[in-house]
C-alpha cells in the first residue's frame, strides 16, 4: 500500500507538477535511488563493501553514451559517420568495440552485460583468493581508480576526459525536449520500483538468508553445504548490473559520461548513502542517497568549497553516533514511543 | 544407512591394535570413515603426526586429550577446513579423498560438524537457522527459488521439539543463551542429516540436566549415524563412550573400550590422571 503510493506519487505526479528544470536533477536522484539499492544489496545483506561500485554505474553510462553518439553519426560538427572525438583523432575507422551500438536494445543489453561480465571476472578471482573486508574494499578501489586512468586515455577510444557527450536523440526523441526529460524521468522511476521490487524478492528468498548467513558465518555456511564463493559472486554480479543500469539511465538526463564518473570518490560516496539511510533495509539506502543528494545540490550551490568536507563529517558522525543509519534511529525512537504509550497509567 | 544395526556395547570390550595392520576380510566391519597418516603442520609445529583412525559404520567414538592435543585439528582436516601436509581421509570407498575436497563438497557428501564455540547464524531466527541447514541441494538458483515443502516443516518443528526450542522458533539466535546456542547448533546438524557427525564439545555450557539430555539424544543418534564426539567432560565421555581414542600431542596415544583406556598407565600419565 504505502510502497504503491509512493511509486504512484514518484512515478506520476511529481513529473506532472515539477517545473521543467527539475525534472532531469531529479531523476538523477531517482538513478542514484538504483544505485544505492545496489549497494546496499551487496553491502548491507551481504556484508561486502565494495569501493568500486561506481566503476559499474559510470560502465552502464558509457554503454548508453555509446548508442547517443552512434545514433547522430554524421550529425556532429564534422559531419562525419565516426563521433567527433575521433574524427577530431584522425581516426579512420571505428574500433571494433563500437560496433553494434546504433541498434538501442543491443547498446541496453551491452550496457548491462559488460559490467557484468567485468564484475564476475574480477568477483571470482577475488572471492577465490577469499579476499574479505578491508582488502576487498581497497582492491575495489583500486580497479575503479585504475578503469578511471584507462578511460582518460584518448587512445582507449571513449573521448578520454571529455568522455562522451553532446547527445542529441534517443529513440528518435529530442533529449532537448521537456517531453522526453518527463519520459527518461518515468522510465528511471519505473526501474528504480522494479529494482526495489527485485531487490525485495532477492532478500526475503532462501538465498537472501544464506547470503546474511556468509556475511555473519562464512564457515558454517560452508560446513552446511553451500559454495559460500558462488553466494558472494551472484549478489555481488546483480548489484553490479543493477548499478549499471543506474548509469545508463542516468546519462542521457544529465548528457555527458566522462572519466570523473568512475573516479574513487564516487563509489565511495555511495557507501556513504547506504550507512546514512540504514544497511539492509533498501528504502533506507534509497532515503540516504536523497538526503545526501539532496545536501549536496544545496551545498555546492550555496558553498561550493564545503562539499567534501561536509560528507567527510557526515562519514565520520553516521559511523559514530548512527550505526544503523536513519532507518535504524527511526525503529528505535518507534519502539520507544511505543513502549511509553503502553505503559499503563501509574 | 538406517539398516544398520547398533553394536551392543558388550561387543565392544575387544582390545583392537592402533596399527593400521589389514584386518582380516571376513571379520572386516563395514567402515564409515578413515584417516590414513594424517600430518599436519602450523609454521613447523606440528598439530597431528601420522594419525591413523578408523571407524565404524553406526558407532559413537570419543575423541580425548589434553589441551592442545589436536583433536579440532582432526576434524579441521576431515571436514576440509585445514588442508593436511600428507595423509588421507576417505569416507565409505576410496574413491572420495576428503583432503582434496571444498568444505560444502564434503558437507554434501555426508559429513556434519558442531564447533567447538558454538557457531549459529546470529542475525537469522532459530527456525531460519535449521531451515539454513535443512538437506537439500544448495545451488545459488535453486536457492533463491526455494520453499519449504511441507514435510520440511515437519521436519524443523520436529526438531525444534526435539532439541526444546520450539518456543523460541521466531527468535534471533544471537540472543540465545550459550547452552541453547549449542542445542541449535545440534538441531542444525540434525536438520542437515550427515551420515558421520562431528561434535566439538557439545556440553560446554549446559546445565546437569541439559548434559544428560545431550548423552541420550548422541547416543539415540549412533546407529543410523557415525558419530565422533570430542569432550574434556569424562564423566560425560564415560556416559556415552563406546570406544574411546586419545590424542595426545598431535599422535595417538591410546585406543581401545572405556575401562581398558581408563587404566591405561600412558593415559592416565598424561591425561586423566591431571
Ligand atoms: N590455524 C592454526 N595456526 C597455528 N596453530 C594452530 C592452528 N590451529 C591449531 N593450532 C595449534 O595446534 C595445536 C592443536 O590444536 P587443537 O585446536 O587441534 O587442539 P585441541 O585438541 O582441539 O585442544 P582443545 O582441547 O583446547 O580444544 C594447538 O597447539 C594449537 O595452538
Ligand atoms: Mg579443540
Amino acid at each position: 500500500m504505502l510502497l504503491g503510493g509512493a511509486a504512484l506519487l514518484i512515478a506520476v505526479v511529481i513529473p506532472l507538477v515539477a517545473p521543467d528544470y527539475l525534472v532531469p536533477l531529479l531523476g538523477k536522484f531517482l538513478c542514484f535511488g538504483i544505485a544505492a539499492l545496489a549497494m546496499d544489496l551487496v553491502w548491507g545483506y551481504a556484508g561486502i563493501l565494495s569501493l568500486g561500485h561506481g566503476l559499474f554505474f559510470a560502465l552502464g553510462g558509457y554503454g548508453m553514451g555509446m548508442y547517443l553518439m552512434r545514433v547522430i553519426a554524421g550529425e556532429g560538427v564534422y559531419r562525419s559517420n565516426l563521433p567527433d572525438f575521433m574524427v577530431f583523432l584522425d581516426w579512420k575507422q571505428l574500433p571494433w568495440y563500437w560496433h553494434g551500438f546504433q541498434s538501442f536494445p543491443f547498446a541496453m543489453v551491452m550496457s548491462l552485460v559488460a559490467p557484468g561480465v567485468l564484475a564476475l571476472v574480477f568477483g571470482w578471482f577475488m572471492f577465490r583468493s577469499r579476499i574479505r573486508g578491508v582488502y576487498l574494499s581497497i582492491v575495489t578501489q583500486a580497479l575503479t581508480y585504475a578503469a578511471t586512468l584507462f578511460f582518460f586515455q584518448n587512445a582507449a577510444g571513449f573521448g578520454g576526459n571529455n568522455g562522451l557527450t553532446d547527445f542529441k536523440r534517443i529513440l528518435g526523441a529530442s533529449l532537448h525536449d521537456p517531453g522526453t526529460r518527463k519520459l527518461l524521468y518515468v522510465a528511471s522511476a519505473i526501474a528504480l520500483f522494479g529494482t526495489y521490487l527485485l531487490c525485495r524478492f532477492v532478500v526475503t528468498s532462501r538465498l537472501g538468508r544464506v547470503v546474511t548467513a556468509v556475511r555473519d558465518a562464512e564457515l558454517k555456511t560452508r560446513f552446511c553445504g553451500y559454495e559460500s564463493t558462488n553466494y558472494k559472486l551472484f549478489i555481488w554480479t546483480l548489484s553490479a548490473m543493477l548499478c549499471a543500469l543506474a548509469g545508463a539511465l542516468y546519462v542521457p538526463q544529465v548528457g555527458i559520461i566522462n572519466p570523473s564518473e568512475m573516479q574513487p570518490s564516487n563509489s565511495i560516496e555511495m557507501a556513504i548513502w547506504v550507512a546514512v539511510g540504514g544497511r539492509g533495509t533498501l528504502g533506507g539506502a534509497v532515503l540516504g542517497a536523497w538526503l545526501v543528494n539532496g545536501g549536496k545540490s544545496w551545498l555546492t550551490a550555496a558553498l561550493p568549497s564545503a562539499w567534501l568536507y561536509a560528507l567527510g563529517a557526515l562519514f565520520v558522525a553516521v559511523t559514530l553516533f548512527l550505526p544503523d543509519g536513519l532507518v535504524g534511529l527511526g525503529s528505535k525512537v518507534g519502539s520507544k514511543f511505543r513502549s511509553k504509550s503502553l505503559r499503563p497509567p501509574t | 544407512m538406517s539398516a544398520i544395526p547398533v553394536t551392543p556395547l558388550e561387543d565392544d570390550d575387544r582390545p583392537t591394535p592402533i596399527s593400521s595392520a589389514p584386518i582380516p576380510a571376513a571379520a572386516r566391519p563395514e567402515l564409515a570413515l578413515w584417516v590414513e597418516n594424517l600430518s599436519v603442520t602450523f609454521d613447523g609445529f606440528k598439530a597431528l603426526t601420522e594419525v591413523t583412525l578408523t571407524l565404524e559404520k553406526g558407532e559413537l567414538r570419543c575423541l580425548i586429550g589434553p589441551n592442545g592435543a589436536g583433536k579440532t585439528t582432526l576434524m579441521d582436516c576431515i571436514t576440509g577446513k585445514t588442508r593436511p601436509d600428507s595423509g588421507a581421509v576417505y569416507l565409505e570407498s576410496r574413491m572420495n579423498d576428503l583432503t582434496k575436497l571444498s568444505e560444502c563438497r564434503i558437507a554434501e557428501l555426508g559429513i556434519g560438524r558442531k564447533f567447538q564455540r558454538p557457531t549459529v547464524f546470529q542475525g537469522h531466527t532459530v527456525y531460519e537457522n535449521c531451515e539454513l541447514a535443512l538437506a537439500g541441494k544448495k545451488g545459488v538458483f535453486r536457492t533463491l527459488f526455494a520453499r519449504l515443502s511441507a514435510a520440511e516443516r515437519t521436519r524443523i518443528d520436529e526438531i525444534l521439539e526435539l532439541i526444546g526450542l520450539q518456543d523460541h522458533a521466531k527468535r534471533q539466535a544471537g540472543l540465545l543463551a550459550h547452552g541453547q546456542k549449542q542445542w541449535l547448533e545440534i538441531g542444525m546438524l540434525l536438520a542437515q542429516a550427515p551420515s558421520v557427525l562431528l561434535i566439538d564439545e557439545p556440553i560446554a555450557g549446559m546445565t546437569h540436566a541439559e548434559t544428560e539430555r545431550t548423552a541420550e539424544l548422541l547416543r539415540s543418534l549412533a546407529g543410523a549415524h557415525t558419530v565422533v564426539v570430542v569432550e574434556h567432560d569424562m564423566e560425560f565421555v564415560r556416559s556415552i563412550a563406546r570406544r574411546v581414542t586419545v590424542l595426545h600431542q598431535g599422535k595417538v596415544l591410546a585406543e581401545g573400550p572405556m575401562a581398558q583406556i581408563q587404566k591405561d598407565p600412558r593415559v592416565v600419565e598424561v591425561y586423566l590422571g591431571v
